[in-house]
């Protein structure tokens, strides 16, 4: 189960988007007074930041 | 007791490597099975992993486990998250690992497949690995700061400007080249072309049904794409069976050339979430799949090597690019052993995301040795061809003509013979009408590919399939990478336009946006334009350009993290990123050296500019051009390239003379003089 976890945040790291829970959590813990986004718009916004010019580009 | 138990394995894979090598070395014409090149080159990743990324952790960097980082001090749960060292490690592995792994060792091969193993092995141990493994150190000691912003800090203004300027050049040459290696891998094509161009409605339709339908399921919605993609590969077979549909996508080289440019511009505008997003998704997925695919099906088919080790090539003479072993070898092959592009990744998100300064070496230093195992697989995959077949595959029209007889003699020539018979029965295996002169490697790559994956599942009648899936995994993420590319290009450009007229920089604004992209498309389709026209096949000019690029960068980023290491008084270590440094800087001096003043036209370009300008005066027309107006364009590109060759140079001493100067004043500095965010207290 452990390792089934590690594969899907794997996939999903690689297209870019991090894991939803931790940010969530993170959300919760140090940001009560804020609202958390919802997973579709967690995974838009990650979109945006791949390709809007702050992330990485991909290699050759 | 315990010592031997510590080494004793290391000692082991080492015994290993050294026969693995020996066989493949001591080849003289005998079967000799491509296991013995994995099994060597993997043993030596292992050793060097264990023992020199170790020494460069714990002595030179003293990594500590203790220390904070960027991830878990300015954690957002977005661009800095703590992150498990094998999830990063796929994501780093996947934004590093690309076309250039696979095309690279593919040329290469046609000196033999030794040269090419023994630069990737000893290249990516002692340069490339520790050069993403440095610059992922030193950006993860500064809040994960960007390339450019990194030597701005430790070097200063005008190398950061020059650097940034370099990395904004080698993306203009990677698109050309990357777009020229699709065309020639779809040109006169349906089968692939049918495919190719099936991906943009299927990846329109994943955007709008990861937006509207089911948003946010990625995993759902890269299953349903990728069953949409393998059904458009079989139904692709029947598009180039039928003549009209046939006819409608084949297109010539020139045809899917302006095609491309016209995509690029238009997807580089649209929404993230329509195009660039679902096909990035489709291709990331596909490329991991693939590779893993590659490596089971090398070892479970154990396949022998029929390129001979050493080919008599290593002259220069070769007919797929031509210079001699040194410095072009070194030129061909970047990507896989030292490949300068990683430093804009090893300071891009990677560095924002590790949990633990320790994971820095499994993260920067492995995720490259993985690459280098990519590159060998490639490498593998060209060399259990028949020599023939490779070298009628790679050679350009001018050598080998068009006819399955004429290649057959051309290349039998060389010293390979092969029949007309056995050339076209291999395009007809692989569905296709032609396999001569099919450069740019990927074809060739496809085969090789074909041919492992046929012989462990399918056999001969799936050949077509795996020939067509392998050429449109490489042509997808390809075509992801020039579409992210030129978006990131564009953003590039923004920035250094942006520092003369600030206004540039706003880049929500549409006016930037559409020229910064226009002018982005327009280098790289000038360069794309110029290589699908060019009779040698556009490769043979082109990938060396790209590989001093590469190169040039890397010997940036190297630099880079000697200067770091004077300034953190650690400049009794600074061989491990210096030696590699002044290699690199050997190989691009000398190939643009030999790119600018060699005599031969098939290497100088202002030789070639010579020919074709003395034929221009005589009013001559030499092939391929067709009028004089094409004769002049040839002399153009000569110049326009001769250029591009002097620039790289220009970067490259002028950085490393601003690394000299910051390393002479650091190490005249009494103490730390680095500076690490949050301020370091120096030891």
């Amino acid at each position: 189960m452990k390792l089934l976890a590690l594969v899907r945040d794997g996939l999903r790291l690689m297209v870019g988007v991090p894991s939803y829970q931790t940010y969530v959590d993170h959300m919760r813990q140090k940001h009560p007074d804020r609202a958390a986004m919802s997973y579709p718009e967690f995974v838009r916004d990650r979109q945006l930041a791949r390709f809007g010019g702050k992330g990485s580009p991909r290699c050759c | 007791m315990a010592k031997l138990l510590k080494h004793g394995p290391f000692v082991i894979l080492a015994v290993v490597a050294a026969i693995g090598l020996s066989i493949v070395a001591g080849n003289r014409g005998e079967e000799v099975s491509a296991l013995w090149i994995v099994f060597a080159a993997a043993s030596i990743y292992v050793i060097a992993y264990r023992y020199y990324s170790k020494f460069i952790a714990d002595r030179v960097m003293k990594l500590d486990a203790g220390r904070v980082t960027p991830a878990v001090r300015l954690t957002d749960g977005l661009d800095y998250v703590p992150t498990n060292k094998y999830v990063l490690f796929g994501h780093h592995f996947a934004a590093i690992a690309g076309a250039g792994p696979l095309v690279g060792p593919v040329l290469a091969a046609q000196m033999g497949y030794l040269p090419g193993l023994l630069w990737l092995v000893t290249g990516v141990v002692l340069g490339g690995a520790v050069q993403d493994f440095t610059i992922l150190f030193i950006s993860m000691r500064r809040d994960g700061r960007s390339l450019g912003e990194l030597i701005r800090s430790e070097l200063g203004v005008v190398p950061g400007l020059i650097a940034l300027f370099g990395a904004f050049i080698i993306m203009v040459i990677l698109l050309a080249v990357l777009a020229l290696i699709v065309v020639k891998a779809l040109a006169d094509s349906p089968w692939g072309t049918f495919t190719v161009a099936a991906t943009i409605p299927i990846a329109l339709f994943m955007g709008v049904y990861a937006r509207f339908i089911r948003p946010g399921k990625i995993g759902e919605v890269s299953v349903i794409g990728l069953v949409l993609l393998m059904l458009a590969i079989v139904f692709g077979k029947n598009v180039a069976a039928d003549p009209t549909l046939a006819a409608l996508f084949t297109l010539t080289a020139t045809q899917l050339c302006w095609s491309l440019i016209v995509y690029g511009f238009v997807a580089a505008v649209l929404p993230v979430w329509l195009l660039l997003a679902p096909r990035d998704y489709l291709s990331t997925f596909l490329k991991i799949g693939a590779i893993v695919s590659l490596a089971i099906g090398i070892v479970f088919l154990a396949p022998s090597l029929k390129m001979p080790a050493v080919s008599v090539f290593v002259d220069g003479t070769g007919p797929v690019w031509k210079g001699t072993l040194f410095p072009f070898l070194f030129i061909t092959i970047a990507c896989g052993a030292v490949s300068g592009f990683h430093s804009l990744i090893s300071s891009g998100t990677t560095p924002k995301l590790l949990a633990n300064e320790l994971d820095a070496r499994f993260v920067g230093y492995g995720a490259m040795l993985m690459e280098s195992f990519v590159a060998v697989m490639a490498l593998v995959a060209a060399s259990i061809l028949e020599p023939g077949i490779y070298f009628t595959m790679n050679s350009p029209p001018a050598v080998v003509g068009t006819t399955a007889e004429s290649a057959s003699l051309a290349v039998g020539k060389m010293g390979f013979p092969i029949s007309a018979e056995t050339i076209t029965e291999t395009a007809l295996e692989v569905g296709e009408t032609t396999i001569i002169s099919r450069t740019g490697g990927a074809p060739t790559l496809a085969v090789g590919m074909a041919h492992v994956f046929a012989g462990a599942l399918g056999g001969k009648g799936m050949k077509a399939f795996w020939y067509h899936f392998a050429i449109l995994f490489e042509a997808l993420f390809i075509l992801t990478a020039v579409d992210a590319g030129t978006r990131a290009g564009r953003f590039m450009l923004q920035d250094l336009i942006g520092t003369v007229v600030p206004s540039f920089r706003a880049t929500s604004s549409w006016v930037p946006a559409i020229t910064a992209t226009g002018i982005v498309v327009g280098l790289w389709g000038f360069f794309l334009y110029q290589g699908v026209t060019d009779p040698l096949g556009g490769i043979n000019t082109l990938w060396p350009l790209f590989g001093m690029a590469n190169q040039m960068l890397a010997a940036i980023a190297l630099t880079l993290a000697t200067v770091v290491f004077f300034k953190m008084k650690r400049e009794r270590y600074a061989w491990i990123t210096a030696v590699p440094t002044v290699w690199l800087v050997l190989c691009t001096m000398s190939a643009g050296l030999a790119k600018l003043f060699s005599d031969d036209p098939a290497i100088g370009f202002n030789a070639h500019a010579r020919r074709f300008g003395a034929a221009l005066e005589r009013g001559e027309i030499l092939a391929p051009a067709k009028s004089l107006e094409q004769m002049s364009q040839v002399v153009a590109n000569d110049h326009i390239n001769a250029v591009m060759c002097l620039v790289f140079m220009a970067v490259v001493v002028a950085i490393v003379g601003f690394g000299i100067r910051a390393s002479l004043r650091a190490l005249r500095a009494e103490r730390w003089t680095a500076i690490e965010l949050p301020l370091a207290v120096p030891e």
